[in-house]
């Protein structure tokens, strides 16, 4: 009796291996990286790690399919290396020749690969299932775009910039017309003085009250030497 | 005898009178120019002027802004992008040598001959060539022209340098990440392809399009950030150099601050002192190539912000007596020692990147021998790696093959891309991401470039507005103001030109032509005008009157035979390699094989109207001019 509960086991176990081979179609290879990930707070990949493996993808697929029980034989491991990694293929709660389908386990996977990852300390890359792209996430996009909001700044500043400009050229024009009254009004009263020297043009002739100065002949001639 | 006597003393004074004749020693030709002592006024005058403060001319606050604005003026994009380029690529630290020798034989030179001439006719650039002679008029115009030019491509820069420094401000920086694609499952392929920052400067910032021909329209960004850089530069140069004066105490000392904290930031990053070997390594050959020495002066010479008519307006705002010898003494030591910090500070974070790239190379490759053997993580690490790889080679060749392992090239990492815009833009932007707080660094950078291209451009604007004001083309009345803001505005619209999707390749285009020939043209003329036509023994004559003392053997030497014949040297070569070859440009392209490098393309036919617009008639200003002037004048003579 006995005997042939262990025939019919190492029937179930070798019918099992035969399912899962590397390279099947309907089955995914496994490649975790936890010294990459984790360094010094890594852990030893042992039996039981692959047990919760095994566990948290019966899990998945539980997940994805409403009302099937899959247990953790359903998960089927082989080839595994010591890059710790391993090919698994899984089959269906109540028919364990049959396999389920390769594009139904990758759906069951990506719907709860956050869990799948939590639950092994990984993340998208660190825990790769091959042939399974991650869902990337999107770049954030902040509300405004904060270049906007310098563009808005530094263009604040050089509007206010020539706002004091306009400002301050008006309040000097008014100082000047102010000076200039109270100036004039000053002169009336006092004697009439010689006129400022205006600015110079070359050639021309000023009006000296000590007398006239042609700055037109200096006396510093460029004499070319024989 | 006394009559004897009395006709020879008549014959001596007739000889004093008479205008200065050709003389016989070929070294102090002077080439006859009458009515000059009526154009300028002598030195008697400029003391009056100067003690009774007569002229209405702006004057510097003090020394300080005047060796500031120059400084700024000198110091540009160029001393952070183009010179450590030409320095690794010319052989390193040998490269050193005719940089130095031409910064003293042919800059030097030129600096004290604007420099003088600018203080002693106290006119811009158009005043004193007119002053000089009516027929040199064309110089002045011609620089003003170049000014122009230039003045409309480096505020562009400056514009994609301002979107780099808005985008900044946030974290993660924009262009560490690709867009999705429609379904989410990748990234677009463009930016899979090439890479974040690749994708976020072509595609994002310029949206280029993949030829010249191809113009596209407008991008809003660019357009946007081009309206900031213009009203930025307006505001600082709107009352010429009372403003400006003021601004370049920020603008000429803020880059030399930050090139501080990135050369203590970048001598802390791993690989930063292989960057830095790499730089100055000298390579003895590379200066037996003729090349070498012909990059090293055109770079003397664009660097000095030379014949852009500039450094003749800031100078002319001098007192009379101002020391210019011990000036142009300071700027070209202060030019030379910047440089070389600045290619320094470059290569340092140059090499970081470099060596991060590398390592990742080198990290990709164990990782897809690890998953390709299935062997456990750690067994192989970059010292095992070699023996590894053979050991594993020996056992399985076939599979090691179909692993397809790059290979890692130090030396390419260190050498790709970095020239130019593509330096800032993508190789320094990509080395700031790997660095910890991102956007510090990258605030920082950029807003050491915007300083350096604004005081370089606060020169190119004075020798642009004084030009125009001294030839008449804007009414007498007009304030200062209403001319810069005319001037700014009119360069905004010609600037949108480079807010097409073809921008970039037009920005190229006149980077490579606006600047480069009419320049050393002019420089030459100033050259022969200053010392022929105004003559070297008047100009010596001015030195001393300014400064106290003549201008040594160094100067007369450099003066009358050296420069010039540099000058001259550097611009027959330039033609003729311009001449022979191709007229090509790089684009962006990707559905060219080359992706994502940039591919060559042909120019079309009609970009050489272009090219003649944009060095041709400046430099055919020069001569025209003279001609036009001799023709009219003739024909005045004839019919009066």
């Amino acid at each position: 009796m006995s005997g042939k509960v262990i025939f019919l086991l190492s029937v179930a176990l070798s019918s099992a291996q035969q399912l899962c081979t590397p390279g099947a179609s309907d089955g995914y290879k496994v490649r975790l990286s936890i010294q990459t990930a984790l360094g010094d707070n890594a852990y030893a990949w042992s039996q039981n790690e692959l047990f919760l493996f095994r566990a948290t993808l019966a899990f998945a697929m539980r997940n994805h399919f409403d009302g099937q029980d899959f247990q953790v034989a359903n998960i089927i491991v082989c080839d595994e290396t010591q890059r710790v990694s391993f090919w698994f293929v899984v089959t269906w709660p109540d028919d364990a020749a049959r396999l389920v389908d390769g594009s139904e386990v990758e759906l069951a996977i990506r719907k709860s690969r956050k869990r799948i990852n939590s639950a092994f300390l990984l993340n998208d890359r660190t825990l790769e299932f091959v042939g399974i792209v991650p869902t990337l996430a999107a770049p954030q996009l902040p509300a405004t775009p904060p270049w906007l909001i310098a563009f808005g700044v530094v263009m604040g500043a050089v509007g206010a910039g020539f706002v004091i400009l306009v400002v301050s050229a008006a309040v000097q024009k008014r100082r000047k017309k102010k000076e200039n009254v109270v100036d004039v009004a000053e002169d009336e009263g006092s004697d009439v003085e010689a006129p400022p020297p205006k600015p110079l043009k070359n050639g021309s002739v000023r009006q000296d009250p000590n007398g006239i100065s042609n700055v037109a002949f200096c006396d510093d001639e460029r004499v070319t030497q024989m | 005898m006394r009559a004897n006597k009395r006709s020879f003393q008549h014959f001596i004074r007739r000889l004093q009178t008479t205008p200065p004749l050709r003389s016989v020693d070929a070294m102090r030709l002077t080439l006859p120019n009458p009515g000059l002592d009526q154009r300028i006024s002598c030195h008697e005058d400029l003391d009056r002027m100067e003690k009774e403060e007569a002229d209405s001319r702006p004057k510097w606050d003090n020394k300080a802004q005047y060796i500031l604005t120059c400084v700024g003026f000198c110091i540009g994009l160029g001393n952070v992008w183009r010179f450590p380029y030409l320095c690794q690529s010319h052989g390193g630290g040998a490269f050193l040598i005719p940089y130095l020798l031409l910064l003293v034989l042919e800059g030097m030179p030129l600096l004290l001959l604007e420099f003088a001439i600018g203080q002693r006719l106290r006119k811009g650039s158009v005043g004193v060539w007119r002053a000089i002679s009516p027929y040199l008029t064309g110089m002045g115009i011609a620089s003003m022209l170049v000014s122009f030019l230039v003045a409309l491509y480096y505020n562009t820069l400056i514009a994609w340098v301002m979107w780099y420094f808005f985008n900044s401000f946030q974290s993660p920086l924009p262009w560490t990440q690709c867009p999705l694609n429609e379904n989410a499952t990748g990234f677009v392929a463009e930016c899979q392809e090439s890479s974040t920052v690749d994708y976020f400067f072509y595609r994002v910032t310029l949206n280029s399009s993949s030829s010249i021909s191809d113009s596209g329209g407008l991008h809003w960004p660019i357009v946007v950030c081009l309206c900031a850089a213009w009203t930025v530069v307006c505001i600082c140069c709107i009352k010429g150099i009372s403003s400006s004066g003021k601004a370049v105490y920020i603008t000429a000392i803020l880059p030399y601050v930050v090139l501080a904290i990135f050369l203590v930031r970048g001598l802390t990053l791993k690989g930063s002192f292989s960057g830095i070997q790499f730089l100055f390594t000298p390579k003895v050959e590379e200066l037996i190539n003729p090349s070498t020495w012909l990059d090293a002066g055109a770079q003397v010479f664009y660097s000095f912000g030379l014949a852009w008519g500039g450094l003749i307006s800031f100078s002319s705002y001098n007192p009379v007596h101002n020391d210019c010898v011990q000036d142009a003494v300071i700027l070209t030591v202060v030019t030379g020692l910047t440089s070389v910090y600045a290619a320094t500070v470059t290569y340092s974070i140059i090499g970081f990147r470099a060596t991060e790239k590398y390592d990742l190379c080198f990290h990709d490759n164990i990782m897809s021998l690890i998953n390709g053997f299935n062997l456990p993580e750690d067994s192989i690490t970059p010292s095992t790696f070699d023996s590894a790889l053979q050991h594993l080679n020996s056992s399985d060749p076939e599979a090691v093959l179909a692993l397809d392992l790059k290979t890692c090239d130090f030396q390419k990492l260190l050498s790709e891309g970095v020239e130019g815009t593509g330096l800032a833009f993508i190789v320094f932007t990509e080395a700031i991401t790997k660095m910890p707080a991102s956007p510090v660094w990258s605030v920082l950078f950029f807003i050491m470039l915007v300083c350096l291209g604004l005081s370089t451009l606060f020169g190119n604007i004075e020798g642009v507005v004084v030009p125009l004001r001294d030839l008449g083309f804007f009414p007498k009345k007009w304030p200062h103001e209403a001319l810069t803001v005319i001037t700014c505005l009119g360069a905004f619209v010609i600037t949108l030109l480079f807010a097409l999707h073809s921008g970039i390749y037009w920005l190229t285009l006149f980077d490579q032509f606006a600047g480069s020939i009419p320049l050393l043209t002019i420089g030459f003329f100033e050259l022969v005008s200053v010392v022929y036509i105004y003559g070297i023994d008047r100009f010596n004559g001015d030195v001393e009157f300014m400064t106290g003392r003549k201008p040594s053997i160094f100067w007369q030497v450099t003066w009358r035979f050296l420069s010039p014949l540099i000058v001259l040297v550097i611009l027959i070569f330039y033609l003729i390699t311009q001449a022979r070859e191709e007229l090509t440009y790089l684009v962006w392209d990707p559905t060219s094989e080359a992706f994502p490098s940039l591919s060559s393309e042909a120019y079309p036919a009609w970009i050489n109207g272009v090219i003649f617009l944009l060095a041709g008639v400046p430099t055919a200003i020069v001569p025209m001019y003279a001609l036009c002037r001799f023709i009219y004048v003739r024909f005045r003579q004839r019919v009066g």
